[in-house]
């Protein structure tokens, strides 16, 4: 199902500072976690993020046990030209999510 | 004694209100509301055909923004072939099952709760109206009663906290008034959306108390009362809270 929120303006001017913020659905296991059996529950978290703007790579971040459920990420990059902004989480587990939406620069 | 909503409006505190500032500010723009990937869920949910009937609830609703506004203020209300009060996720539930013969879905699955969150959303800013005449006032009065009852292994009631101490500290946390305004809500603690009934059996079994099972009569007279005590304050949903 929907499992991501992103949102940033669709209609910027060129050279104009934008703020995107994005939101992906997901549990969040830290592997230091037992069950009441003692055996180990395994880490499945969300591992990376990045955030490109026409195939160039403008925003990355890393992901540790510490993380919450479903995160949220804010950052800001310069509106440079019209195109697509990607947006990709990997993780555990083949854990991958990519979503891409349209900018328009004038 | 429990003051009359009317006359006690200044008096009356959301959740909201007791919040940190980063907390609020999560619930006051929809970008930074983890609730509302419940929201989205529920809006593809609400266009998607299910059951025997390869029914969606759009197609006889029709677009949730207009036909579902001020829906959840009046929940629960009464019903009259059950003979009683049906909370909101009931009321989907009694829909899937007779128009869309599909199968009940489960009390704080994911599906019942990104459906109840997107319909709540619909009267969010809008004030709680519950109606209080001869079908709801037994069950009304039922739930006021199960709320000013010590109960538990602490012999603990609802008001001693919630009217009595509220504004004050428990474990560092404060106590609020229990108004629902926001439900069902994303709470930071669960990590998660969680129903009105969640949080109830939170305070239950806080308290020792033997929570009822979701669904259960005692559980509806009581969000009955609830929302009663809330009339006209502002509904939230999908709300953040700590």
């Amino acid at each position: 199902m929907a499992r991501t929120l992103i949102t940033f303006p669709a209609n910027a001017r060129r050279g104009e500072i934008i703020e995107v913020k994005a939101i992906v659905a997901h549990e969040m296991e830290t592997g230091f976690r037992h069950t009441q059996l003692g055996e180990a529950i395994p880490r499945d978290i969300i591992t990376h993020f990045t955030c490109g703007y026409n195939g160039v790579e403008v925003f990355s971040a890393t992901f540790y046990p510490a993380i919450a459920a479903n995160p949220f990420i804010s950052f800001s990059t310069v509106a440079t030209e019209s195109g697509t902004l990607s947006f990709n989480w990997i993780g555990d587990n083949g854990f991958s999510v990519t979503e891409t939406a349209a900018i328009s620069v004038s | 004694m429990l003051a009359l909503p009317a006359s006690a409006d200044e008096a009356r505190r959301s959740g909201y209100d007791f919040m940190s500032r980063a907390t609020r500010a999560m619930q006051d723009e929809d970008a930074a509301n983890t609730g509302m990937l419940w929201v989205k869920d529920g809006e593809a949910l609400w266009n998607g055909k299910a059951g025997g009937a390869n029914r969606a609830c759009a197609d006889c609703h029709g677009d949730a923004v207009a036909s579902m506004k001020g829906v959840a203020t009046r929940y629960p209300a009464f019903d009259a072939r059950m003979r009683r009060p049906v909370s909101l996720e009931q009321r989907i539930n009694l829909c899937r099952t007779e128009k869309q013969k599909a199968t009940p879905l489960a009390h704080e699955g994911p599906d019942l709760l990104a459906l109840s969150a997107y319909i709540g959303m619909q009267s969010r800013g809008m004030p709680i109206a519950i109606v209080m005449d001869e079908n709801t006032k037994p069950f009304l009065e039922a739930g006021r009663e199960t709320f000013n009852r010590r109960q538990g292994q602490l012999n603990l009631s609802c008001a001693q906290c919630h009217e009595d101490n509220w504004g004050r500290k428990l474990a560092g946390n404060p106590i609020t008034q229990a108004h629902p305004t926001g439900y069902p809500l994303y709470r930071l603690e669960w990590q998660g959306v969680g129903s009105l009934q969640r949080r109830l059996r939170n305070c239950l079994v806080g308290t020792r108390t033997q929570a009822y099972a979701y669904g259960a009569p005692e559980f509806v007279d009581l969000e009955l009362f609830l929302m009663w005590r809330a009339n006209g304050m502002t509904l939230e949903t999908p709300a953040v809270r700590p």
